[in-house]
């Protein structure tokens, strides 16, 4: 028989269970296999009742996020191996409400994303026929890093003070907002900085920096926030200068 | 459009621990990150008593001198110099992260940054060093 | 509207002070409190130390030093209250706490160093 290694996923069920429990289970150890594998293999061969979300495999979904050992990881991209002889831990995203098993609640991050406006603001829209808003390499290269981001929630997994404050608006939504402020079509910086110039906003960020550490796609939320301070203390100086400046 | 609910119905919420900032080096770095300040405090308490005592004449600066030697206070300073240390290298390092400096249309690369931070470190310690031992 | 915020104007003090504080205070504190009081090095004279503090630059220097530091570590040990011990619902006593001691002893500094002779 090939080599096992156990599994021990948080089982959870609202109707049923007033905390989470814990289950084990004995998987087979490939090599090739990564932590969402194993876990299918549990909800196909061992218990159908299992619950997770997963689509892509590949890292760019971003909806298999969970606990791994206690680290924030993309199980599509976490071997098994690495973790031999085991067990290994998997948990439902930190900070964020469990629904069931292995799946949160995130409808709280899809709310605060649309506070921060990640669209092209502009204040007046140009006709088609004009053609697009054109823009050089060098423009694009300004937020390119913040545009990679595929809203996994693993920053707010590894974010304190987003568990501490769920009111925080947290690393991908305020890293995302910077995306679209550097953006050299965009012209809603200052509608933004109203929004998240704020305790909830970027203020309430102390720069732990572990969003940065976790995230997969190497967007740096916490350059993105400490930038965005950096930006709104310039404002607020400026405001001083030219108080009857133009907004 | 969804709409923001601090409690969601049904799902289960765990609290963060008060001591959550122990499990983690990365949280515990942090956190003496920001405890570090605490002795910077303690400094500026220091240096003003130490700007009373020369106020207060020669004999108070001895009497202030006396209280320097105290092992108890020499055990604080050299834990403080620690941490001020521990301070001065995170705040160089992350500099970069929070000044985004572009230079040609490219990122102007972390070490760039830090760097002349440090090199203004060890210019001005150098300087510091010379007025106080020179006499 | 949202409420105007004077949260740039505390975070502008904290990352002065931060940068004030990590040029200048390592070796001040190494040499005045520690390397001199030890006996490794032998420090300056009473009327060497208050020869460098008592010039305009002297106390210019110890005054934006001592006012900077202090603001720096009350913002940062403002945030160290909230996230470590999770007293939010101190804020208030919280934040008098830190910013009214940086204020109060910003007016220390004052006082002291226009009493150096």
């Amino acid at each position: 028989m090939a080599e096992q290694i156990a599994l021990e996923v948080t089982r959870f069920s609202p109707e049923r269970d007033k905390t989470p429990t814990v289950q084990s289970f004995d998987v087979p150890l490939r090599k090739e296999w990564v932590v969402l594998d194993a876990l299918n293999y549990v909800k196909d061969k061992v218990d159908g009742s299992l619950s997770f979300r997963w689509s892509c495999r590949m890292g760019v979904c971003g909806s298999c996020g969970m606990m791994v050992n206690g680290e924030p990881k993309l199980t599509c991209a976490t071997f098994l191996s690495d973790y031999a002889p085991g067990p290994v831990r998997v948990e439902p995203l930190k900070n964020f409400p469990v629904m069931r098993d292995l799946i949160v609640e995130i409808s709280d991050f899809i709310g605060k994303l649309t506070k921060v406006k990640p669209w092209l603001v502009r204040k007046k829209e140009k006709p088609v026929s004009e053609g697009e808003y054109l823009q050089t390499p060098e423009e694009l290269d300004a937020y390119r890093q913040f545009s990679m981001c595929i809203n996994c929630l693993l920053c707010y997994a590894a974010c304190p003070v987003y568990g501490l404050d769920p009111l925080f608006a947290g690393p991908a939504a305020l890293a995302l907002a910077q995306r679209y402020n550097m953006d050299s079509r965009d012209e809603g910086k200052s509608e933004r900085l109203d929004i998240l110039s704020q305790h909830d906003g970027i203020w309430g960020c102390t720069f732990v920096g572990e969003c940065t550490e976790v995230c997969p796609k190497h967007v740096d939320p916490a350059g993105a926030i400490q930038q965005y301070k950096l930006t709104a203390t310039q404002e607020w100086v400026k405001s001083f200068i030219m108080p009857r400046g133009a907004k | 459009m969804a709409t923001y609910t601090e409690y969601p119905p049904k799902g289960y919420r765990l609290r963060m621990s008060t001591y959550w900032w122990l499990g983690r080096w990365p949280y515990l770095k942090f956190i003496l990150r920001e405890i570090s300040s605490v002795f910077v405090a303690w400094f500026v308490i220091e240096t003003l008593l130490q700007i009373n005592a020369l106020i207060g004449g020669p004999g108070a600066y001895t009497d202030f001198q006396s209280f320097l030697a105290n092992p108890l206070v020499i055990a604080l300073n050299i834990v403080s110099l620690f941490f001020v240390i521990f301070h001065a290298v995170t705040w160089f390092n992350l500099a970069p992260k929070a000044m985004a400096v572009r230079m040609g249309g490219k990122r102007v690369p972390n070490a760039l940054i830090s760097g002349p931070n440090y090199a203004a470190w060890v210019v001005v310690s150098a300087a510091i060093a010379w007025l106080l031992l020179r006499g | 509207m949202h409420k105007r915020s004077n949260e740039p104007f505390v975070w502008l003090l904290f990352s002065a002070g931060g940068v004030v504080a990590a040029l200048f205070i390592p070796m001040q504190l190494f040499l005045l409190f520690v390397a001199f009081p030890l006996g490794w090095l032998s420090g300056p004279s009473y009327d060497t130390l208050l020869g460098l503090v008592k010039g305009p630059i002297g106390r210019l220097y110890l005054l934006v030093l001592c006012t900077l530091a202090l603001f720096h570590w009350a913002h940062r040990f403002r945030y160290t209250l909230y996230d470590g011990l999770q007293i939010k619902h101190l804020n208030e006593l919280v934040n008098t706490f830190c910013y009214g001691g940086a204020i109060v002893g910003t007016a220390v500094a004052a006082y002291l160093i226009w009493q150096i002779p």
